[in-house]
């Protein structure tokens, strides 16, 4: 009996697909985000908010990813955008075959440009699964703690966007914004961050103009 | 909790290597974790042991190579251990610096018969 070697990724498949899901994206030229965060956090509140800033520029598309119910994908479709609930059964995680089974249906939608893909709030188990996107979008807000890129690293390394929410309840928390942002770029020193509440609106503004900025400089390349 | 899925991912490429191979029983299996993956080997451990039950996989041990963050100085090319995230390079303080491990889920090898 000899080792017989292997060396492949565990996520092979997985990688293999979401590569296909970047071509195919980038083919017909959409740009994509994956939106990340434990649950809680108000990823659907902030897509929506940038969906009211935004919709009249681009064009727009979200996948909705739970474990269960099509509650956020009925939130979204009040803003007049093509919208698809994905519900995972158990899986905690979205993964790139679930987001390759829905590009048909992305590509029957009108001139979308920008899709944003809200992933199962999960702090952990996304931070494996490439979707294929162009941007990861870590969400973390200011009534969970300031220890959490400690606490869960994998997600802050591998995301690129970093957006603190609900900062207009920074005086009701305990909540360091310093030391939140100095424990994320620890683990990822090309993190980008802005400060953002949905509730006021605060940073929404910076955000989106981010967001069409690298979709512009997409677009251009 | 997602070692499950990555359970069912590793076993389907060993799977296809054991055909490959024209292996009827799995012995080992040896992959490799770093530390800066969002999977717990105890976790994987358990979940390969469920999923191996009854098929020709079963009675395999899954040998996991704990692959520790490490970095390599840009500058004096040495490299070391990250602890807590403290990237500047221990020899020469220079903060540019690449990670070469700590990332890893990888299977490495195979032994059966």
């Amino acid at each position: 009996m000899h080792d017989i070697l292997i060396e492949k990724k565990i996520l092979s498949r997985n990688n293999q697909i979401a590569v296909e899901n970047r071509k195919t994206l980038k083919e017909k030229g959409i740009f994509s985000i994956n939106v990340v965060s434990s649950p809680g956090s108000g990823k659907t509140t902030l897509i929506e908010k940038t969906i009211e800033l935004l919709k009249d520029q681009v064009g727009l598309a979200v996948i909705e990813g739970d474990i269960q119910t099509d509650i956020d994908a009925r939130r979204i479709s009040r803003y007049d955008i093509p919208v698809r609930q994905i519900t995972t059964g158990k899986a905690c995680h979205l993964d790139a075959h679930m987001i390759h089974h829905t590009l048909p249906w992305l590509f029957e939608q009108d001139k979308t440009q920008i899709l944003v893909i809200e992933n199962v709030g999960n702090m952990v188990c996304p931070a494996e699964y490439d979707l294929g996107e162009d941007l990861m979008v870590a969400v973390i807000s200011v009534t969970e703690g300031d220890e959490k890129p400690l606490k869960y690293p994998a997600i802050f390394y591998t995301s690129d966007v970093l957006l603190i929410n609900k900062i207009d309840l920074l005086e009701y928390t305990d909540f360091n914004i310093e030391r939140a942002t100095k424990n994320s770029l620890k683990i990822n020193p090309n993190l980008k961050i802005f400060q953002v509440s949905s509730k006021t609106g605060t940073g929404i503004k910076d955000w989106c103009d981010f967001l069409m900025n690298e979709y512009n400089m997409k677009n251009a390349k | 909790m997602h070692e499950m899925s990555i359970t069912i991912s590793m076993m389907e490429t060993v799977k296809h290597s054991m055909i490959e191979h024209g292996l009827k029983q799995l012995k080992r299996l040896r992959i490799r974790v770093g530390a800066l993956t969002a999977v717990e080997p105890q976790s994987l451990i358990f979940c390969f042991e469920i999923y191996v039950q009854g098929t020709p996989m079963e009675g395999a041990t899954l040998e996991i190579e704990n692959m520790p963050l490490m970095s390599k100085c840009r500058g004096c090319k040495k490299e070391f251990r990250i602890d807590e995230f403290y990237y500047d390079c221990p020899y020469c303080n220079s903060s540019s610096v690449e990670n070469i491990s700590g990332h890893e889920l990888d299977i490495v090898s195979m032994e059966g018969e």
